[in-house]
């Protein structure tokens, strides 16, 4: 995986630097990295093995599990001197919405994450982790002080969706959604999107675009809730786990199709039965991922963002014939 | 016109069948009575006795809107492949309900990708046809916009999406919520050409495709009788337990919600992209000769 990601992205030096950009600095540089790690790998390194005996849906019930650890729980473990900032400058403040600067690893970044709610009360006001408008326009305000000081982004996904009421579409939730997304494409840093539980549709892509896309072992992402997709394709709500299992929305299943780039391992049993194993994962994952990608020029980040999330889908190619 | 085994074919206006064409009459169903259908074709398809606007695939919708004999399908030849070998309720596999959607509606996917020309200007149509499983985006229509949006950057002509879609295709999973990635990601290439792209929203406008592409238009259109919004009616009144507003994301609501530029009736919609056009011109590649001397100015590149 990771050679492929090395010599792909030395190809894409090859190609800018014919286009007369001088990259020889770092196309060596890569070079070099790609041969060490041939040398390194050449016993296969001990992957971490994603749990297959774990049926789709008993992952969707991990994910949501009310002791999983949540984005602030992240947040607090692996960042130091985390200052939260507030409000969208519009209309107000979403508490499903975290976002701050913090130092990760000897570096300021900019943290944002969906949040759910510890208990009844801390979920009334973090509304179960199901932002409105104005939790993603402050997320993405934030973002973009981030660019302005060239601090990294790195991102937390744990939602249900976006909210479905009334106010949410009175101020333009899909507008929200979109906007987010086209401005995470030009972001001038580089950008870490994990999905650490629930990845729901809109309101999860709307902070998951990035230069990388990580996944911890137990968390789903899916155009649709399962139970959503029951009511619709099934007409039937209780048949849940038979969506989940079609809908293809774990980890293993998103690897394979090259929409995440890596499985972040959570203990066995899930990251709520030891949460010291599974914020350490996540750590080092962080830590792998920013260093290779602060080492890339900017334009080149956004360019392979691009082409990353262009590549996503499949369809047939149809011999061409036309009436005459 | 339709992929028959494995052979695909474009859309031409001049060639459009109409599978209800062998009755002559139709009755409305908004006023109840019986109307010439000839009359509500000539009428853009809206009822003459009360004005209901009837539903308009994708190829009438191109009619409506083109210049007479501009019209140029350009769609890729790619139709659906099942990444997730889906199947459905009733135990049928995605790839047929794609089938059947292409032999009841004779299109070989959801949206139409053409070059045309609007009052003379030049333009990349992308318009999607709700009959085919209800117009929904997946992998084919998120690469059929970025064509469309390759094509207008390479001919200098203004891109007009329009909308007629419930959001994302679950059949395709995931891939099909990486369309609104994909799609939004393109969206760019327009900005950087200085190239005007026009969303029109009609019935309905939804979901994944609200909340993406069609949310980035530099000028966004509802047209009369549009529903635009992102969670569908049912599952917010599920969510929330109240009765909705009576307007709720109707045109009106969008309009009075400052999420659409201007409400427009559907026989005036050609008339107001002319309109804008117009005031793009310049940027674009030479207008042809209806366009009129004005806009005969030298494209900036
Ligand atoms: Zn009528």
């Amino acid at each position: 995986m990771i050679y492929e990601e090395l010599q792909r992205q030395i190809e894409q030096l090859r190609a800018l630097s014919r286009n007369g950009v001088d990259l020889s600095e770092e196309i060596a540089r890569l070079e070099a990295k790609l041969a060490a790690l041939k040398r390194q790998t050449a016993t296969p390194a001990p992957s971490p093995a994603p749990s297959p005996e774990l049926d789709d849906w008993e992952r969707v019930k991990l994910a949501r599990h009310p002791k999983r650890p949540y984005a602030l729980d992240y947040i607090q473990a692996l960042t130091e001197d985390f200052y939260e900032l507030h409000g969208d400058r519009l209309y107000g403040d979403d508490a499903a919405v975290v976002a701050g600067i913090a130092r990760f690893d000897g570096q300021t970044v900019v943290i944002v994450g969906t949040q759910k709610g510890r208990d009844a009360t801390e979920n009334v006001r973090r509304n179960f982790g199901m932002p409105h408008p104005e939790g993603y326009r402050k997320a993405l305000r934030v973002m973009k002080l981030g660019e302005r000081f060239g601090f990294p982004i790195l991102t937390l996904i744990d939602t249900p969706g976006a909210y479905p009421g009334v106010g949410a579409e009175e101020r333009n939730i899909g507008g929200a959604l979109a906007q987010n997304i086209y401005e995470l494409f030009n972001l001038k840093v580089p950008i870490i999107a994990t999905i650490i539980g629930e990845g729901g549709s809109g309101g999860a892509i709307a902070l998951a675009i990035g230069d990388r896309v990580l996944m911890l072992e137990n968390a789903i992402y899916s155009v649709i809730t399962p139970e959503g997709c029951a009511a619709i394709l099934f007409r039937d709500a209780s048949k849940a786990p038979e969506a989940a299992r079609a809908l293809k929305l774990t980890a293993p299943h998103l690897l394979r199709l090259g929409v995440i780039d890596e499985i972040v391992p959570e203990p066995p049993g899930g990251a709520h039965l030891d949460p010291e194993m599974a914020l350490c994962a996540l750590k080092s994952a962080w830590q792998r991922h920013l260093r290779e990608v602060l080492a890339l020029p900017v334009d080149v980040l956004q360019k392979q963002r691009r082409e990353k999330f262009h590549k996503m889908g499949l369809y047939e190619e149809i011999t061409e014939s036309s009436f005459s | 016109m339709a992929i028959f085994g494995k052979k695909y074919f474009k859309v031409e206006l001049e060639r459009l069948e109409r599978k209800d064409d062998e009755t002559l009459w139709m009755k409305c169903k908004a006023c109840g009575e019986l109307v010439f259908k000839k009359r509500v074709r000539e009428n853009n398809n809206i009822c003459p006795k009360c004005g209901e606007y009837f539903f308009l695939t994708a190829p009438e919708r191109i009619e409506l809107l083109v210049d007479p004999g501009s019209f140029e399908d350009i769609s890729r030849p790619i139709v659906a492949a099942d990444p997730l070998q889906f199947i459905d309720e009733d135990g049928k596999p995605y790839s047929e309900k794609v089938k059947k959607a292409q032999e009841e509606t004779g299109l070989a996917n959801e949206i139409i990708i053409g070059r045309a020309r609007i009052g003379g200007y030049p333009v990349i149509l992308a318009v999607m046809d709700f009959r085919f499983i209800g117009g929904s985006m997946g992998s084919v229509m998120g690469e059929q916009i970025c064509q469309a949006i390759q094509y207008a950057v390479q001919e200098r002509a203004a891109l007009v999406l329009i909308s007629a879609t419930g959001g994302a295709r679950m059949q395709e999973g995931i891939l099909s919520l990486m369309q609104m990635a994909k799609t939004s990601a393109a969206r760019k290439r327009l900005e950087d050409a200085k190239l005007p792209f026009i969303s029109i929203m009609t019935y309905p406008t939804t979901a994944g495709v609200e909340a993406s592409i069609a949310s980035l238009g530099d000028i966004t259109l509802a047209e009369k009788g549009a529903l635009i919004g992102f969670t569908g009616r049912r599952v917010i009144k599920q969510t929330i337990r109240q009765e909705l507003p009576e307007d709720f994301q109707t045109d009106r609501f969008a309009f009075e919600h400052g999420i659409v530029d201007n409400v427009v009736k559907r026989e005036q919609l050609r008339d107001e992209l002319i309109k804008i056009l117009r005031l793009f011109a310049p940027l674009l590649a030479h207008s042809s000769a209806v366009a009129g001397e004005a806009h005969q100015r030298e494209a900036i590149v």
